[in-house]
């Protein structure tokens, strides 16, 4: 894509700001509407329209496929892994308040950032991955 | 104590491995890890039937320590601990089982993805017989349901793909209907937790929006067990998969719906109003029927074999659900052992179906000509099967169809016992036009040298035709538990 | 204003009824009418696609019906602000439970696509005359 000057200069000048937004709803999820799924809709929607604007190729060279097809796992495994430590400190399955011995409360904080975490890690991962498969089919 | 966490871990341990499984993508290393958590699954699911067999006590988990009814709740009774072992112990075995076909049947790269697909789905069925929370049994329903489409998909004719896309649209209506009357039903109760839902449903039952959340729910889940006329995706589903898939597909994918709608009807519903007050029973009853025969006749003009054991489950299904509408102990306590029982006999008919499928490359009929003689132990394992499809006494099929004619009985309904011995013959029928073929044909000039399908598929379907015979004469397993879940069942509701 | 008080008495009570009934569930219309056209698109399209978004409208229709009763007039999100603690909040369940019921839909209609993809490249087409058409199924 030489041409479409303005598109990629909005674009990149967008791209930052998409990724902030994203880190926002992400970290504002303990306290209002937002969350894993709603960012990393965000973080992926920020990647499809770099690769929109500056084609497939481009966007694979950031984040490849394969790095991908791990990181949409790892993301279920970060889940997993929160309940299998609460387990281990003799809690029941994802209960967040095991996390911290003194105060549960902030336990359950701990426990929702790192869920979270693993959430939008496999949301992004796999709505890009999506988005790899389609688009790059019959090429 | 360790066993207060067995219900969590038998769904989440499937569910961290199939994610480990996809990052490690080595066919023999997800086999292995695969093998190792269904068969942990299955000591689990056991152990926790014979506690509660033993303290006569439901086990409930509180998931994230939130107590029910507003958090999750994973319930354990022995209705549902019953399918948890029903689903674990044929996934254990498949997974033996299919080693080799899957190897035959699938792309090298993807053999990986199939293990961690396969737990998946695993977790998806286990899920749904343990969660006691309507919303989450969707939830489960779908991760079974996805997985599943993808590894029919897997299947290696090209068919299997507008299979799995029939499977999808259908099975996707299925789960939306089941979710529409979990809306309406949690709209006027306000509650998820199936016990709770229940009790405050009690008083209210009879209005409208209660009425219709049953009919969407049973709707629902009548399309995801493939009760005729909802049936239509069954046969190509299964007729298309990898042999493995069909062989875990046909022995608990329908069952665990099964046992969703006995929940609803007999635990949520509550006998008193779903069975004395609706038409449901009726409507069941005259479905099933029509299924036993409508799935028979369409077996017998099957030239593909598994499409044939397809319609044949249609069938099979129509016998378990007509338990449901017997409505009477002794009925359910047939339907619950057909449950059983059907598993292990058509999975152990799909098991030996596949490996013939991968010695002679074919499934139809016409290119199985005197196979008998070069697959013995093959074609003897499936003759025996045929006998314990047709209620033979001393197999499990003669067992359950026992209980259905006793509870028709009970109700005065001495025609359906008719029609249940008339519909015996088609059975004799298709499985006759196998064996026929099998045994007393010659095999075509210049056809390819046979031999067994390999020792650990021969040897994992032969394990399930002996259990066949065997809970035939032993039934203290199967209708001893099965007796204690109808007590459950018929007791939430008395 | 006595003739407008009098056509108030004399208007029928039960017609009143019947219009606050419409009204009153227009959210549920709604939700009737999604369902009916997704099941109508797809039972009436052959196209592997259109049928795919039929399912979709018909999975739309499950969001409005959980959603909307949880909504209170007024009603904030669900959180707790020092000083205000008896304030008017919606039910937060139904907004997870759909949620989760969204990203359900999405998995199914990727997964539905990710098919129709590979049936074209298998059939060379996407109508589900010409795919099951094709070929012996039997």
């Amino acid at each position: 894509m030489r041409g479409h000057l303005i598109l990629r200069v909005v674009s990149k000048l967008l791209i930052p700001f998409l990724l902030l937004f994203a880190l926002y709803v992400q970290f504002h999820g303990d306290f209002g509407p937002g969350g894993g799924f709603q960012a990393g809709v965000i973080v992926a929607a920020a990647f499809v329209l770099y690769a929109l604007i500056f084609g497939l190729q481009a966007a694979q060279k950031i984040i490849s496929p394969a790095l991908l097809e791990v990181a949409v796992p790892l993301g279920v495994l970060i889940y997993a892994g929160v309940g299998v430590l609460t387990w281990s400190l003799g809690g029941n399955f994802l209960d967040y308040g095991m996390l911290d011995s003194h105060d549960p409360s902030h336990g359950q904080h701990l426990g929702i950032l790192l869920v979270e975490a693993g959430v939008l890690m496999t949301v992004s991962s796999t709505m890009l991955l999506i988005f790899y498969a389609f688009a790059g089919r019959g090429r | 104590m360790l066993i207060d966490q067995f219900p969590a871990i038998v769904v989440a341990a499937p569910l961290v491995v199939a994610a480990l499984c996809a990052i490690i993508r080595r066919e023999t290393a997800c086999w292995l890890l695969a093998l190792v958590v269904a068969f942990l699954s299955f000591v689990g699911s056991a152990t926790m039937l014979g506690q509660i067999q033993e303290y006569g006590e439901p086990l409930s988990y509180k998931m994230g320590g939130w107590a029910p009814p507003a958090g999750i709740e994973l319930r354990v009774d022995l209705l549902s601990g019953y399918l948890l072992v029903l689903v674990s112990l044929i996934a254990s075995a498949v997974l033996i089982y299919g080693r080799h076909s899957v190897r035959s049947e699938i792309k090298k790269g993807l053999r990986g993805l199939y293990y961690a697909m396969y737990l998946l789905c695993m977790c998806g069925l286990l899920g749904i017989v343990i969660t006691g929370d309507a919303f989450n049994a969707f939830v489960f329903m779908e991760i079974s349901s996805l997985s599943m489409y993808t590894l029919i998909a897997l299947g290696k004719d090209r068919r299997a793909l507008a299979a799995s896309y029939q499977y999808l649209i259908m099975g996707t209506i299925g789960a939306t209907m089941y979710v529409i009357g979990v809306g309406l039903l949690f709209t006027i109760t306000g509650t998820l937790n199936l016990v709770d839902m229940a009790d405050r449903l009690g008083p209210i039952m009879d209005t409208p929006a209660a009425i219709a959340g049953m009919a969407f729910v049973v709707v629902g889940l009548s399309l995801k067990i493939a009760l005729f006329p909802l049936h239509l995706w069954l046969p190509n589903a299964y007729a298309f998969a990898p042999s493995a898939v069909t062989a875990f597909l046909a022995a608990t994918a329908t069952k665990v719906s099964i046992y969703l709608l006995m929940r609803f009807i007999y635990s949520v519903f509550g006998f008193g109003f779903a069975i004395e007050q609706t038409l449901i029973p009726e409507v069941i009853m005259v479905l099933s029927l029509v299924a036993i025969f409508a799935g028979s006749f369409s077996a017998i003009f099957q030239e593909n074999v598994k499409r044939m054991l397809a319609y044949s489950s249609v069938a099979q299904i129509g016998y378990i659900t007509l338990g449901i509408a017997l409505a009477n102990a002794t009925g359910l306590t047939g339907s619950l052992v057909h449950i059983f029982n059907h598993a292990v006999m058509k999975g152990a008919l799909f098991m030996l179906v596949g490996g013939i499928a991968l010695q002679i490359g074919t499934v139809r009929l016409s290119d199985m000509a005197g196979v008998g003689k070069v697959m013995p132990l093959t074609m003897f394992g499936f003759v025996l099967g045929g006998f314990s499809m047709l209620g033979v006494p001393g197999t499990v099929g003669f067992v359950s169809k026992w209980y259905l004619a006793i509870g028709a009985l009970e109700n005065g309904w001495w025609w359906v016992v008719a029609l249940l011995m008339l519909s015996s013959l088609l059975v004799l029928a298709y499985m006759g036009r196998v064996i026929e073929v099998a045994f007393f044909r010659e095999r075509p000039e210049g056809a390819a040298a046979l031999k067994e399908a390999p020792k650990s598929m021969v040897m994992t379907a032969w394990v399930f035709i002996l259990a066949c015979i065997y809970l035939g004469f032993d039934t203290s397993f199967t209708v001893g538990v099965a007796e204690q879940a109808v007590d459950v069942l018929m007791g939430g509701a008395q | 204003m006595p003739l407008l008080a009098g056509d108030v008495e004399g208007m029928d009570m039960e017609g009143l009824n019947e219009l606050a009934f419409v009204l009153g569930g227009v959210n549920h219309w709604i939700t009737v009418f999604l369902i009916m056209a997704g099941l109508y698109i797809i039972v009436s399209r052959s196209n592997m696609i259109k049928k795919l978004v039929g399912l979709s409208i018909f999975q739309t229709s499950v969001y409005l019906l959980y959603v909307s009763p949880g909504k209170i007039i007024g009603g904030t999100a669900p959180i707790i602000i020092e000083g205000a603690e008896d304030q008017l909040y919606s039910n937060p369940l139904p907004h997870v439970l759909i949620l989760t019921a969204i990203v359900v839909g999405v998995a199914t209609l990727a997964l539905g696509l990710a098919l129709v993809v590979r049936v074209n490249e298998a059939y060379g087409s996407i109508e589900e005359d010409e795919v099951y058409s094709d070929g012996d199924w039997n």
